[in-house]
């Protein structure tokens, strides 16, 4: 029981210290642990991968700063994705947070592939209302967003003249932070419109999107910066999730070790009561 | 080593660190940085709502010349107004006509949407075949989800004391219940240790320049 004793009396800053070294050592020196992709991720490949080229898709950027880290790779290799296929991209946020963070992204990544402002890619921006935008958004893109996020009125840009509602789009893809999210664009737009749909989330949220992939209501699902990785792994364009994985595993399995040792503490501490 | 010449970036990594600096201890650093947050975050939420939102969606088309239908933004904007007479003890009833349309409309497309999502879809997706001989990975599967679906469900049926058989139905659904709830504390645990990684590839990254990410 002294071991027991001993370590219910350390002070919880040495697990953080140990915590912070075993994400900032992997990422200083990286392990280059191997790295699976798994189905729902292969199958959120293997649906952007199947859009026709030239073909319209819809991305949501439903975050802010808070989830940049898990989410902004997973928006960056989606960008990137639609991209290298000549698929064009119109963009809106329902977070208050989110357009800048995918107004960069668009910009960065197609100023990079030689992409057209209101020809390869719009941004919409941002419209309060949150679950009650989605309905109207599947109605009428321009209805909803009259100007884009710059303020230039959706008229003025070619790529809207070709889709104002999701008949003339391939598919949907929703990065989200939570609410409003996948889990209402589900609700809202994907069965009403009949809409083809994946989806990349924050590791939090990621449970409770995968009763809507067995249904067959996401097609794929991208969960935190494991889903990130995996999805950077399948465009063979390695980024910031790829190379925080060390970190990732080297931290949760550090998490792991405490957790068995508080359980054979208290299991111990349960027989010796007896 | 290159050091980032942003001053801005100096500014995020000094406030990152102020944040970090709270699990040694509270202390003065952190607080400036909390409060900062919380300052600068409502002010560009309001900045946000009103260019984003106030301005393009009731004040522009309510003043432009030429708009079809002027007379539609001015009701709403009415009953957004209604909403700060709550300020005012006397007249402050009259707000309840606005909050009465939000909750209105929320319940109308909250239920339509998720009658069809959450309800028709995901029964039909529990109605799977159990055996399938060509697919015996599948059919296990099927079985888990149907199971786990059933016994959940009696879990949650508290008409009827948890005794003998569905006593026993109710315990496998408390395992399912307790797999699914370390399942998500998992998936937590990961989402909380994606921001330190974040957090850390911008120290070393941007501020610091000693690796590329």
């Amino acid at each position: 029981m002294a071991f027991g004793d001993t370590l219910e009396k350390v002070d919880r800053r040495w697990i953080f210290l140990v915590v912070a070294l075993l994400v900032v050592i992997p990422l200083l020196f990286p392990l280059r642990l191997p790295l699976a992709v798994s189905g729902p991720a292969r199958n959120f490949y293997q649906a952007v991968e199947a859009v026709p080229e030239g073909s319209i898709v819809v991305l949501a950027g439903d975050f802010d700063p808070a989830s940049a880290p898990e989410l902004m790779p997973m928006t960056s290799s989606a960008v990137r994705h639609l991209f290298r296929k000549n698929v064009r991209i119109i963009a809106l946020e329902l977070w208050e947070g989110g357009p800048p963070l995918v107004d960069r992204i668009l910009h960065e990544i197609g100023d990079e592939m030689g992409k057209k402002y209101g020809v390869d890619y719009v941004n919409l921006g941002y419209k309060s209302g949150r679950e009650a935008v989605m309905p109207s958004f599947g109605n009428s893109f321009s209805r909803t967003f009259p100007n884009d996020y710059s303020g230039t009125p959706v008229g003025k840009l070619p790529l809207m003249a070709e889709a104002d509602n999701f008949t003339k789009t391939a598919l949907f893809v929703n990065i989200s932070a939570g609410y409003p999210g996948t889990k209402e664009w589900v609700q809202q737009v994907q069965g009403r419109f009949d809409v083809k749909m994946v989806s990349g989330s924050t590791a939090v949220q990621a449970p409770e999107i995968y009763p809507y992939l067995q249904s067959g209501q996401v097609l794929g699902l991208l969960g935190g910066m494991a889903g990130a990785a995996e999805y950077e792994k399948s465009i063979e364009y390695p980024g910031p999730a790829t190379k925080g994985m060390d970190a990732q595993s080297s931290a949760h399995m550090f998490i792991v070790v405490l957790i068995l040792l508080g359980n054979a503490i208290y299991f111990s501490r349960r027989r010796a009561n007896r | 080593m290159h050091p980032s010449m942003d001053f801005g970036v100096w500014v995020a990594a000094a406030l990152t660190l102020f944040i970090f600096s709270f699990l040694y201890k509270d202390n003065p650093l952190y607080k400036f940085a909390e409060h900062l947050f919380v300052g600068v975050s409502a002010g560009y939420v309001v900045v946000q709502q009103f260019w984003q939102v106030l301005w393009p969606n009731l004040i522009e088309p309510a003043t432009a010349a030429g708009t079809p239908d002027r007379w539609k933004f001015f009701v709403g904007g009415l009953f957004c107004v209604l909403l700060f007479t709550r300020l005012f003890p006397a007249i402050a009833w009259t707000s309840r006509y606005t909050i009465a349309m939000l909750i209105g409309t929320f319940a109308g497309l909250k239920v339509t949407g998720f009658s069809q999502a959450e309800v028709v879809e995901q029964v039909r997706a529990t109605m799977v075949p159990l055996w399938n001989a060509a697919d015996l990975g599948g059919s296990f599967n099927n079985l888990v989800l149907v199971v786990g679906v059933i016994t959940t469900l009696v879990f949650f049926f508290f008409s009827k004391e948890h005794k003998g058989a569905i006593g026993a139905t109710a315990r496998v659904g408390i395992w399912y219940l307790m797999i699914s709830f370390g399942a998500a504390y998992g998936f937590t645990v990961m989402s909380r240790i994606s921001l330190l990684i974040g957090r850390s590839q911008f120290l070393l990254d941007d501020w610091l320049g000693i690796v590329r990410f």
